[in-house]
């Protein structure tokens, strides 16, 4: 094992390790047993088949923007768009979906609406990068506005004719522009809303970890992300790649909408696939670059989704989400600290 | 009533003041902590925090002021917490991401254990202000300037323009956002200083967490809606330079109160009026974009910003 894998190894047992010191006490603070609770929201996820399935389903959206994030932050750049990302791609996939004939045969109408929601994605993601790239506006603000103004445009888009009459979401989208669910395979799964979206999703992180090493613009943007001035000297085209970076980071968050809309519910209405993007960052930062890290990381995070639900009834699942903050600064505190350690530049006054 | 007499009236002009209170508290925040070097997205839930803060306590102790201080010593708090993480080598981005998470969880958390609602606090009453009811708009704008969070925001301007520039502390905050090892090789405690910018930005941001609540008499789930970002946005529109940051946020107020005008009073998508505000933001972006590609017209973000001493 390398040194820099143990480094990164070290920094995510120390994240979950807080994770599961604040979720006691939070319990705790709450008034419940924590022993209970985790034996409780181990029972709901990996307890059964169908617990687990739903971890799956969970994992999916989760996993797509993992990827998304982290293939902006290997450029350096922090795209908290996703939400919004998502948002505009399950919208217009969802609105095509409903509008091919009903006999559309699945090998023809699942692509098309999947990269109807990348291109949706991808054109949501590149207002910010063009802002980054032309005016240097930094994109944390600018992508925290796009999904606002997604936001926005997902209510007026329900009021103006996008939505089934009388209701508040799309009309439901044809039998083949629907990813069907695992249940179909594997029996066990019965009832879960897991669906064959995570194997895209999956496949998404393998092949992006290999394009990452293996292609040119892969690399040049993995090295964007490490020294932007040496790529300027050596002519890599700076700009060119943090807008690829940061267009195709928002595709693939728009893939996402293949879990929720295509895979789930069969419609989209707003708030569906919310929280998701956010979701995404924590997957990434304890991810750290690696396909099977960022699995991993999905399934995690996925698990404490579903374990909030199990919970619910004894303690508001709200407290998942604080947890996913509590693991993102772990993990990048341990890391600091190892890093420190290990090139012995420990702050002075400071134990290692 | 017209949309045109609705925009150009003494209640647009109360909105607009009334609105600019937790953008200013915000930017005044931001500026602190960028100035002294620490790059801060925290903004918007130090806001968010102190906002449920501030009402906590108020239902606890039934008294306004005390509501606000809690306001402010939770934003301070996660200052604190936002600062130690910088100083421990976490990048500023994602410590103040997880600091955006952790509140936006937290509070719909605390939400549900204390008042057992998903969405919204009880009701709180806030600083009861004598100049008479009734929604005329020069009593609304009279009712505004005499409102303790208003005074308590402009002092916030003031004071931080005389400790930025007139005072040793100032000087030190902005040494270290300069050039933190030049600042530390003459003895000024790097650390401590920004910690010390942060959790006073901090202290200040929730004094505007403490206004949103008490502007809609509660607490509500998300109720800080993007403002510690727009607020950012209006740092660096100012150039990190408190007055003007402020006027910067009494424009994007203006843009809020006018949204809500255009809602009433026109037949507009509310929806896309409703975002105004944020498109406007990142026209601001673009625009400060340009000037600073052309002249740097004192636009330039502190050179130590994100360095380490």
């Amino acid at each position: 094992m390398t040194r820099e894998r143990r480094t990164a190894l070290l920094a995510t047992l120390t994240g979950l390790a807080a994770a599961l010191i604040a979720f006691d006490l939070l319990v705790w603070g709450y008034g419940e047993s924590p022993r209970a609770m985790v034996a409780l929201l181990l029972e709901g996820t990996w307890g059964t088949a169908y617990g687990a399935g739903q971890v799956l389903f969970k994992a999916t959206p989760l996993l797509f923007t993992g990827v998304a994030v982290d293939l902006g932050l290997r450029a350096g750049l922090f795209n908290i768009g996703a939400e919004g990302q998502l948002a505009m791609a399950s919208l217009l996939a969802a609105t095509l979906g409903a509008r091919l004939p009903p006999g559309t045969p699945a090998l023809l109408g699942v692509p098309l609406v999947l990269s109807t929601a990348m291109a949706a994605g991808a054109a949501w993601a590149a207002v910010p990068a063009l802002l980054r790239t032309r005016f240097g506006a930094h994109e944390v603000i600018s992508t925290i506005m796009m999904n606002k103004i997604a936001e926005a445009f997902v209510g007026a888009a329900f009021v103006y004719g996008f939505a089934q009459a009388g209701t508040m979401r799309t009309p439901d989208v044809v039998a083949g522009a629907r990813v069907p669910r695992l249940e179909v395979l594997f029996g066990a799964l019965r009832g879960s809303a897991a669906s064959f979206a995570l194997v895209l999703a999956v496949a998404c992180a393998i092949v992006f970890g290999w394009a990452m090493r293996r292609t040119r613009a892969g690399r040049e943007i993995g090295l964007l992300g490490m020294n932007p001035t040496a790529c300027r000297a050596e002519h890599v085209p700076v700009g060119r790649r943090l807008a690829q970076a940061l267009v195709v980071s928002g595709a693939v968050a728009g893939l996402a909408a293949a879990g929720t809309v295509l895979g789930y519910k069969g419609y989209y209405e707003a708030g569906l696939g919310a929280g998701a993007g956010f979701g995404g960052i924590a997957v990434a930062l304890l991810g750290r670059g690696s396909a099977v890290g960022l699995v991993l990381a999905a399934l995690f995070f996925g698990t404490l989704a579903q374990g909030g639900l199990a919970i619910n009834a004894h303690v508001p699942m709200e407290v998942m989400d604080v947890l996913q903050g509590v693991v993102i600064v772990a993990v990048a505190l341990a890391d600091a600290r190892v890093r420190a350690a290990l090139a012995g530049l420990v702050p002075k006054g400071r134990p290692a | 009533m017209s949309a045109l007499t609705a925009i150009v009236s003494m209640t647009m002009l109360a909105q607009t003041l009334r609105m600019s209170v937790p953008y200013t508290c915000a930017a005044l925040g931001g500026v602190w902590s960028e100035r002294s070097g620490v790059i801060n997205i925290a903004l918007e839930g130090m806001l968010l925090s102190a906002g449920l803060a501030s009402v906590v306590v108020h239902v606890a102790t039934g008294s306004p002021w005390l509501g606000v201080a809690g306001g402010a010593a939770a934003g301070a708090l996660l200052g604190l917490v936002h600062a130690s993480c910088v100083r421990g080598r976490v990048d500023a981005i994602i410590s103040g991401l997880a600091v955006n998470l952790a509140a936006a969880g937290g509070t719909r958390f605390l939400l549900r254990a204390l008042y057992d609602s998903a969405s919204n606090s009880p009701p709180i009453e806030g600083f009861r202000l004598s100049v008479g009811g009734g929604a005329s708009g020069a009593r609304l704008l009279v009712r505004t300037l005499v409102d303790p969070l208003t005074l308590l925001a402009l002092a916030a301007v003031l004071g931080t323009a005389w400790l930025m520039y007139r005072t040793r502390f100032g000087l030190r905050v902005r040494a270290s956002g300069e050039d933190p090892e030049a600042a530390a090789s003459v003895g000024v405690p790097v650390e401590r200083i920004r910690l010390g910018a942060v959790g006073l930005g901090g202290a200040i941001c929730g004094l505007g967490g403490a206004a949103l609540a008490f502007d809609q008499h509660q607490f509500q789930s998300g109720m800080s809606g993007g403002r510690g970002f727009i607020a950012l946005a209006a740092v660096v529109l100012s150039g990190w330079r408190p007055g003007r940051a402020a006027l910067a946020c009494v424009l994007f107020a203006a843009l809020d109160s006018l949204q809500i005008v255009l809602q009433q009073e026109t037949r507009l998508p509310h929806d896309l009026v409703g975002a105004l505000p944020y498109a406007a933001t990142l026209l601001a972006l673009v625009v400060m974009g340009r000037r600073v590609q052309k002249a740097g017209l004192g636009a330039r973000p502190p050179a130590g910003l994100g360095k380490h001493a």
